[in-house]
């Protein structure tokens, strides 16, 4: 039976950031895209580097040489060891989307009046009748 | 081991100029006058990554014992008929002139040696045997001559590449040297980069060695380097329809080259985005590798392992590296070559590789004669 | 690949812990803390002067690394100072949770390697070594020092050898790879000599500045990609230059650890300098068997940035050729390119190969036990 973690006042997390949340002995970095939030596994598919220390960035392209744009600002998370890019909202590795990607978990907004009613798991804050939290059931 | 199919195409042999005298007709009033009254011509071009008398440079068999060409590698054309082409039952053989006139830096004086070195090429050799097709010999230090000579050149079909030294004044991936490649592109024409130097630098980041057997195995690791500079500048984003041939590279480093390419892109993709894809697959479309020499130990478990490794049957032409000395008696093919990439090393790939080849194919009986 | 293969049993799943040695740490000085080791004269020199070396940029490498100065994000201690600084961090990032039993410090930075004022060099290394062992191995003994040197200065090089070699907490000689000259021509012999006298081995690694030779033999790269690439390609003439000038013959105990320069070049460079060597022999006849052997008999690599092949069990060939008892795990530990001795293999390795490869190798060769 999944349980529903509440792992963050929605408000804790602005537009453009992130932070790390402990779900069990789980760490998964949960972001703010525009408005919309996103979890991935913080332990980098690659050699386990911790994603959310990383940079929160565009995807760097080119038409050739000389040419240089920065797309999609704001939507993939460049991982603080090796640098590897990954699309915040699918865990896809940029330059290998088919066979590297972060675990993705979900992260959905609930309001504090459905869920003080519970069951929850809530580790680290007071869940209160006002207010919107992050859940991620697991 | 030997070569049964007839019909190989040789895509790196050598023939040598004998002396600057020879190339002296093929020269405008004025170098004659100066190459004259300098006495430029009472002395050899023989190029330092190619020291004349050295073992590597030419095999014993395979310099003339007597005769106006005593001693020079490889011999003229009836020495290159007699020990190449004819005994190997060639199809067709690529000539490549190292000259030491590439390490002037008089780019002006360079340039003319180019010139008079093509129109030698073309009168002594192409002229004289069918078999024969050429890369053409430019003066790399200053590309716009460069692009001048190949346009000279190119309305001779039996042009098939652009030929130029591996080390020369800067890393031949840079933006300065791109006039050659569209040149290069818009008349279908490969570029060779050969082995060897024109020693602006040291042939290490470390410094100059001591000694010629180092100056040569610098030159595999060099051939790293190159790829990695055509991939990180994007010449092959900016022409897609160029080939590189690396020459006498040796091959058993492709492996570890695409690993290394493929990771290194990973973490620093965004300093050259125009890299959308794999490092190892831009090699595997664009980059080409002559078969000698054979830089693996004699033992066919090892070759066949790289060659999995390598997992893809383009990237190797068929070269004896005639005359330097790669390898004794017949034994033109390392052992353990399977019989399938043979005929794909041997025809396919380099008709591939050097579109001009494919054109003058379809009309050499030679060749359609062995295709079957 | 998103599941590591093999985990190193740091979790302590596969029962008995295999502790590791680390062949690549860098600590770094916090500011000023290499201060109390230099005369007045070296003090004021470094802040009015700074360091000269061979290159355009006087305070940072001329290839702009891609992430955080070439450092991992997360090692920039935040309290201040440069990563690799703080010894609570190492401790908590690394050592700890990774079961490193033995980590071998390559101090880098102001050890002199690579200045060209000699007799700066010669106090900024004499400063750092006693400053590594001050702050790093009399604090934690997993901790082992490398008396760093100045190889361009082979005099008093000799003499910091000599002088510290006696210490047990110094296990090798760090100096740059990236030497004015290849570092086996004749000059550099009594380096070599010391290490054999006092039976240290040399570990090159380069410190990243030129050494005054642009870094490939082409001519100077535009790219760090390309840059980051020539810490395999200019390590390899060092062999090279080890092996053709015939200081194994000369030096027969030397052992020399290749220390991030990568590995899988060894084997290919191996094969192509006997084959040359089989038609150029007579131009080298010091070199008196073929190169191959010496490379097999007298180098150990540190295997970051470990390679990792398309098919990941094609690195098993490269160990296979470079042999068993010669890779020996390093992290590299603060930088960027990282490897991480749970995740860094895709491949599976029998028990007894696995401990040579994270312990075993480098513990018999530094003596470590
Ligand atoms: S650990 Fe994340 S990119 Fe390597």
């Amino acid at each position: 039976m999944p349980q529903k973690h509440v792992v963050a006042k929605a408000a804790d997390i602005t537009p453009g950031h992130k932070l790390v949340a402990k779900v069990g002995n789980r760490d998964i970095a949960v972001f703010n895209v525009d408005g919309e939030f996103y979890g991935l596994a913080n332990t980098c598919p690659h050699e386990g580097g911790p994603l959310c220390e990383g940079f929160i960035t565009g995807i760097a392209l080119s038409a050739g040489p000389n040419d240089y744009r920065i797309e999609r600002k704001g939507e993939f998370i460049r991982c603080p060891w090796h640098g590897w890019e990954f699309d915040i909202r699918t865990g896809q590795s940029w330059c290998d989307p088919k066979s590297v990607r972060a675990r993705q978990f979900n992260v959905r907004v609930a309001h504090g009046d459905e869920l003080v009613q519970g069951p929850y798991v809530a580790e680290t804050l007071k869940v209160e009748k006002d207010g919107d939290y992050l859940v991620i059931e697991l | 081991m030997k070569l049964t199919k007839t019909g190989a195409i040789d895509c790196d042999m050598h023939v040598n100029v004998p002396s600057v005298r020879t190339l002296m007709p093929y020269m405008s009033d004025y170098w004659q006058d100066q190459i004259a009254t300098r006495y430029i011509d009472r002395s050899s071009f023989a190029h330092m990554s190619y020291p004349a008398r050295s073992p590597l440079s030419g095999r014993k068999d395979w310099r003339p014992a007597d005769g106006p060409l005593k001693g020079i590698p490889g011999g003229g054309l009836a020495d290159v008929q007699a020990n190449l082409l004819d005994r190997f039952n060639l199809g067709m053989a690529v000539c490549n002139v190292i000259h030491g006139s590439n390490s002037l830096f008089n780019e002006d004086m360079g340039a003319e040696f180019c010139k008079a070195i093509n129109i030698w090429m073309a009168r002594a050799f192409l002229d004289k045997d069918p078999r024969l097709r050429a890369s053409i010999a430019v003066h790399a230090q200053n590309p716009q001559l460069a692009v001048e000579e190949i346009e000279r050149c190119a309305g001779d079909k039996r042009f098939v590449a652009v030929l130029l030294p591996l080390m020369g004044d800067s890393p031949l991936g840079r933006r300065i040297y791109w006039p050659i490649y569209e040149a290069a592109q818009r008349h279908g024409l490969a570029i060779a980069v050969h082995a060897g130097s024109t020693y602006r630098w040291p042939l290490s980041g470390v410094g100059f060695g001591s000694y010629q057997i180092e100056d040569y195995v610098h030159m595999g690791a060099q051939f790293e380097n190159l790829i990695v500079s055509f991939l990180a500048e994007g010449v092959f984003a900016k022409y897609p329809d160029l080939k590189l041939v690396c020459m006498e590279s040796g091959f058993t480093f492709i492996p570890t080259l695409m690993w290394r390419a493929n990771k290194t892109w990973r973490g620093v993709r965004a300093e050259v985005p125009w890299i959308d894809e794999p490092p190892a697959e831009i090699i595997r479309r664009h980059v080409r590798f002559t078969l000698q020499p054979v830089d693996a130990p004699r033992d066919e478990r090892i070759l066949k392992r790289i060659l999995e490794q390598i997992d893809c049957d383009d990237l190797l032409l068929f070269s004896s590296d005639y005359p330097h000395w790669q390898f004794d008696g017949d034994d033109i093919l390392p052992d353990g070559l399977p019989e399938h990439l043979i005929r794909q090393i041997a025809i396919e790939n380099p008709l591939a590789a050097f579109p001009r080849l494919a054109a003058a194919a379809t009309i050499s009986d030679a060749l359609a004669g062995s295709a079957t | 690949m998103n599941a590591p293969t093999t985990t190193l049993s740091a979790d302590g799943k596969s029962g008995e812990k295999l502790m590791l040695a680390d062949c690549d740490i860098h600590p770094i000085q916090k500011p000023g803390e290499l201060n109390p080791y230099l005369s007045v004269r070296w003090r004021e020199h470094m802040a009015t002067f700074g360091p000269h070396v061979r290159q355009g940029l006087a305070e940072r490498i001329a290839w702009p690394r891609m992430m955080a100065s070439g450092q991992r994000v997360d090692c920039y201690p935040p309290e201040g100072g440069p990563p690799g600084s703080s010894y609570e961090m190492l401790r908590d990032q690394h050592l700890d949770p990774n079961g490193i039993e033995h980590g071998m410090l390559i101090a880098l930075s102001k050890g002199g390697m690579e200045e060209r004022n000699q007799d700066f060099a010669a106090a900024l290394m004499h400063a750092t070594n006693q400053w590594q062992k001050d702050h790093w191995c009399d604090r934690d003994p997993r901790l082992h020092a490398g008396i760093v040197v100045n190889s361009e200065d082979p005099v008093t090089a000799v003499k910091e050898i000599e002088l510290r070699a006696p210490d047990k907490a110094f296990k090798q000689i760090i100096t740059s790879a990236r030497t004015n000259e290849p570092l086996g021509r004749r000059r550099f012999w009594p380096v070599f000599a010391a290490a054999q006298e006092t039976g240290l081995p040399i570990g090159l690694h380069p410190q990243a500045h030129p050494g005054g030779a642009p870094s490939t033999g082409l001519g100077w790269p535009s790219y760090y990609m390309q840059e980051h690439f020539t810490f395999t390609t200019a390590s390899e003439p060092v062999a090279i230059s080890l092996v053709m000038e015939g200081v194994f013959e000369q030096f027969p105990n030397l052992k020399i650890a290749m220390i991030e320069a990568g590995f899988s070049w060894a084997p290919i460079l191996a094969w192509r300098m006997d084959r040359i060597w089989e038609r150029m022999r007579k131009e080298v006849p010091h070199v008196k068997r073929p190169p191959s052997e010496y490379l097999k008999e007298h180098f150990w690599f540190a295997t970051q940035p470990m390679e990792e092949p398309e098919n990941p069990q094609d690195l098993l060939d490269i160990f296979d050729w470079v042999g068993w008892d010669r890779l020996m795990y390093s992290s590299d530990y603060p930088h960027w390119d990282y490897d991480d001795p749970r995740f860094v293999l895709r491949v599976k390795l029998d028990d007894g190969k696995k401990r040579k490869l994270f312990r075993d190798n480098a513990v018999a060769l530094y003596g470590l036990e």
